[in-house]
């Protein structure tokens, strides 16, 4: 069985966003890059998957779509255990687009599973794995929390509000996970970073698509007013502030 | 032409953001100076689908098949897409829930129609169209150009509100073949807490923090969820820390979530918290360290021991309540 976890990547979680040139590009200089938080989870699970010898899973490809900078976070999805990694050499334009290439990466390389983090923490468009689901013609299974093989028989938990689902599904299938699909990243050891040099990682060409959506501007959020401070023996006044002032409650 | 909105039901019942959907859609289709039908899939009643009726719709088409109950994105997805194809829905607006974050791109797909997720607010330019979202979680907007002739959005709660706007209302059955084939994933168990209020729906949430310092205090956070009627939420370590599930951890890579009223108890405010609830109308943080960041993001502050502060509170608010 072969897995394929979709990677974006994305500035570091604690980045402090800045744009140029009118405010129409990102600002990227000084950047942090890092595999998006999702997708290194769903990478994460696919590496347990594999370990457990009860099953069958003998290959993680990691994949992404953009350009040689993203090769760093490639490296470090090796490190942490990825078999092969694949980069579509493409300008991300939007979910279409990106879904859509690495759709036509899988019309040639079929894979059983296909994990695809929530959404990315950078555009947060949350779309790319179902959209990949639905250029593939397969079943796909959104808000997935975990995902367990039992003799190839596969198990998925999706949230719903306020509780899961338990769903089986046949293969190929396309995953979007989040959060508790896998406890903790991993961090790639010595041995991994070394051993991540002599793993492939392929580079393809973009094949011809349409971008449907365009960023034209970005704006930051207009400042907050200063917090209102009170004492902590005055909690009805709080209680008063909400209710007269807020009037939120 | 006109506009058209999936009408996502729970168990045959709607939700406020539902009925916030519809609003923003009415206003939408006002705006392009066109009409508005809702489409609900599954068995509602039609008592239900008539409460739409108050924010704007004067047409909803249903499709009340009983193997569509719970969704399955794959044959929504297909409906969705053949029901607007049937209405010539030049714009298809869907809420920003699992539903439609499950739906919204396959039906992007299938009609090369442009999606904007999560969409803070009405279009800012119809020629070209130009909608505004929330990027970089929350740490700026992005206002983003939809090229394609069909188009998909997905609004994000509490981003637009109720409008009441009542209509007379048509209800027709809208025919269409239904692929067996799309039901290849099978629903084999589902669990749902009955007796808690839902933190992706509640009006009021009550978080807390590391702060708390144990697993074993977490009764005074509950207790002042209890008499709010809030749901209850974490940051991120606590969650990590298995201190409570998963499922209450609001952030970044957790929950994001936009009520009214969030109260942040033990919570210093990391960057990565902040993305997850800087849409709450209102914030009140309790800290014992008067420089934690959460402050910054704040409207109400209280600087002391959380142990000894929720206890309070949750008398205060009950003794308003008398």
């Amino acid at each position: 069985m072969k897995i394929l976890v979709c990677i974006s990547n994305v500035p570091d979680t604690t980045t402090k966003v800045k744009f140029k040139e009118g405010d129409s590009l990102f600002d990227d200089s000084g950047v942090q890059w890092i595999i998006n938080p999702w997708d290194e989870l769903a990478l994460t699970r696919a590496m347990e998957l594999k370990e457990d010898a009860g099953n069958s899973v003998n290959e993680i490809c990691v994949i992404h779509v953009g350009g040689a900078s993203a090769d760093a976070t490639l490296r470090k999805a090796l490190a942490i255990g990825a078999d092969k990694a694949v980069r579509i050499d493409a300008c991300p334009a939007d979910a279409y687009h990106v879904a859509g290439q690495i759709a036509e990466y899988l019309k040639e390389n079929p894979f059983d599973i296909i994990f695809s983090g929530i959404e990315s923490s950078d555009y947060n468009g949350s779309s790319v794995g179902a959209m990949i689901a639905e250029f593939m013609d397969y079943p796909g299974i959104s808000s997935v929390t975990s995902v367990n093989l039992d003799d190839d028989d596969i198990q998925v938990n999706r949230a719903i509000p306020g509780g899961k689902q338990v769903i089986k599904t046949e293969t190929p299938f396309v995953a979007v996970v989040q959060k508790g699909i896998a406890n903790e990243p991993r961090i790639p050891s010595m041995r991994g970073i070394m051993m991540a040099r002599k793993k492939p990682l392929e580079v393809k060409p973009a094949a011809e698509l349409e971008v449907l959506t365009e960023s034209i501007k970005f704006e930051l959020p207009q400042e907050k007013g200063a917090c209102k401070m009170i004492d902590s023996e005055s909690t009805e006044q709080l209680v008063d502030l909400l209710k007269n002032e807020a009037k939120v409650l | 032409m006109s506009v058209i909105a999936f009408a996502k039901n729970w168990n045959g019942k709607f939700k406020n953001s539902t009925f916030e959907l519809v609003s923003y859609t009415k206003a939408l289709a006002n705006q392009l100076n066109t009409n508005m039908v809702v489409l609900s899939i599954g068995e509602v009643a039609e008592e239900e689908l008539k409460l739409l009726g108050n924010y704007g719709a004067d047409k909803v088409l249903t499709v009340s098949d009983p193997q569509l109950n719970t969704l399955t994105s794959r044959a929504y997805a297909d409906i969705v897409a053949k029901a607007a194809d049937s209405v010539g829905a030049e714009v298809i607006v869907l809420s920003d829930n699992n539903s439609g974050k499950a739906i919204a791109p396959r039906v992007s797909v299938k009609l090369k129609a442009g999606l904007v997720a999560a969409v803070q607010e009405l279009p800012v330019s119809l020629e070209p169209f130009v909608v505004k979202k929330r990027v970089f979680s929350g740490k700026a907007f992005g206002h983003v150009q939809i090229k394609s002739d069909k188009k998909i959005l997905t609004i994000a709660k509490n981003c637009f509100g109720l409008v009441k706007n009542p209509c007379d209302i048509t209800i027709e059955e809208f025919a269409v073949d239904i692929d067996t084939n799309l039901f290849k994933v099978k629903i084999v168990e589902e669990e749902e807490q009955k007796d808690k209020v839902i933190l992706s729906d509640a009006d009021v949430v009550v978080s807390a923090g590391r702060g708390m310092r144990s697993p074993e205090n977490w009764a005074p956070v509950e207790e002042l969820a209890e008499v709010l009627g809030a749901a209850t939420a974490c940051s991120r370590p606590v969650s990590d820390e298995g201190w409570r599930g998963h499922e209450e951890h609001v952030g970044q890579t957790g929950k994001v979530i936009a009520p009214n009223l969030y109260i942040a108890a033990g919570i210093s405010g990391a960057i990565q918290h902040v993305a997850g609830i800087s849409r709450s109308k209102c914030i009140v943080a309790i800290n014992t360290d008067p420089e934690a960041p959460i402050f910054s993001v704040a409207d109400y502050g209280i600087v002391g021991d959380v142990m000894d502060v929720l206890p309070r509170l949750t008398e205060a608010f009950r003794n308003s309540k008398s």
